[in-house]
């Protein structure tokens, strides 16, 4: 008896955590990557033969258990950040996610002072 | 407080300018050169006839091996065909040659009619194992050394000046 619920329990659990690995959305993942051969389209919006091509291999890489950001980073392995509608923070692009910080800073430093100074 | 101002346009007007001549002046040929010194991926192909597989283990054995992507139905492969023909009579190369997305018979009668460059031939159905190679069009051709580094990457047609840079690495 305990052996069964024992059982029953393990494959409940084991088919728990499987279908939590197998959470990814490939939708997502084509509206996340760009039709190289198209104009400004996504995978998910071109009915070309490269986008035919991308989406297969996303479903391969889904089976493989691939998360999001694995699948993200082979396809920028193979084609280059260009790929990826957000690209990923690296020293190439690193001014492109810094930039706006330092500008709020910045900013803000200048209107505090601007606002302190006209007090 | 006027000079932090001026200072401070000066740098956004530099930036912006910056921005423009750096967008403006880049290449915007897309290209998969990023693969160049980089390992050659793993992958397991079939042969055109059906009969055996081909791996990473049966490019190791040549000195260089260039890897073509073709089709019948692709207009600029009949346009390099005669550099691979000419190619296929050096012998430093190997050359691995892989139907992309095309059907069996075309394949056949190209091959006949043009002539078979290929020492190696084999077919992705689907175009998945063009992935591995980052190809996004064809005809795209990748030059690999013995020690299985991608040293060259060719998008479009091979041109006369391809094959005389691939006579120069090779010899």
């Amino acid at each position: 008896m305990k052996l069964n619920l024992f059982l029953l329990l393990f494959i409940f659990f084991s088919k728990f955590s499987f279908a939590a690995e197998k959470n990814v959305d490939p939708n997502l993942i084509h509206k996340n990557l760009r039709c190289l051969v198209c104009q400004g389209q996504s995978i998910s919006d071109s009915n070309s033969d490269f986008a035919q091509t991308i989406k297969l291999v996303v479903k391969d890489l889904i089976d493989e258990g691939k998360t999001e950001d694995e699948i993200y980073e082979f396809m920028s392995e193979k084609y280059g950040d260009w790929i990826v509608f957000k690209p990923q923070f690296n020293t190439q692009n690193s001014l492109l996610w810094i930039l706006p910080y330092i500008a709020l800073i910045f900013g803000g430093f200048f209107i505090f002072s601007f606002l302190k100074k006209r007090q | 407080m006027q000079k932090i101002i001026k200072i401070v346009i000066l740098f956004i007007f530099i930036f912006v300018i910056g921005i423009f001549y750096i967008s403006l002046t880049r290449d915007t040929n897309y290209n998969t050169s990023s693969l160049i010194n980089k390992e050659t991926p793993e992958f397991k192909i079939i042969s055109f006839d059906d009969l055996n597989y081909y791996t990473k283990d049966d490019i190791k054995k040549n000195n260089y091996t260039l890897i073509n992507f073709w089709a019948s139905w692709c207009a600029p492969c009949k346009v390099e065909h005669p550099i691979l023909m000419k190619l296929s009579q050096t012998k430093n190369l190997v050359i691995l040659g892989i139907n992309f997305k095309d059907k069996e018979p075309q394949a056949k009668i190209f091959l006949s009619e043009l002539g078979n460059p290929y020492d190696l031939l084999a077919k992705d159905k689907n175009g998945k194992h063009s992935v591995k190679f980052g190809i996004y069009g064809i005809p795209e051709s990748i030059l690999i050394n013995k020690e299985l580094m991608i040293i060259q990457k060719f998008v479009g047609p091979l041109s006369v000046d391809d094959y005389n840079n691939i006579i120069k690495i090779i010899e």
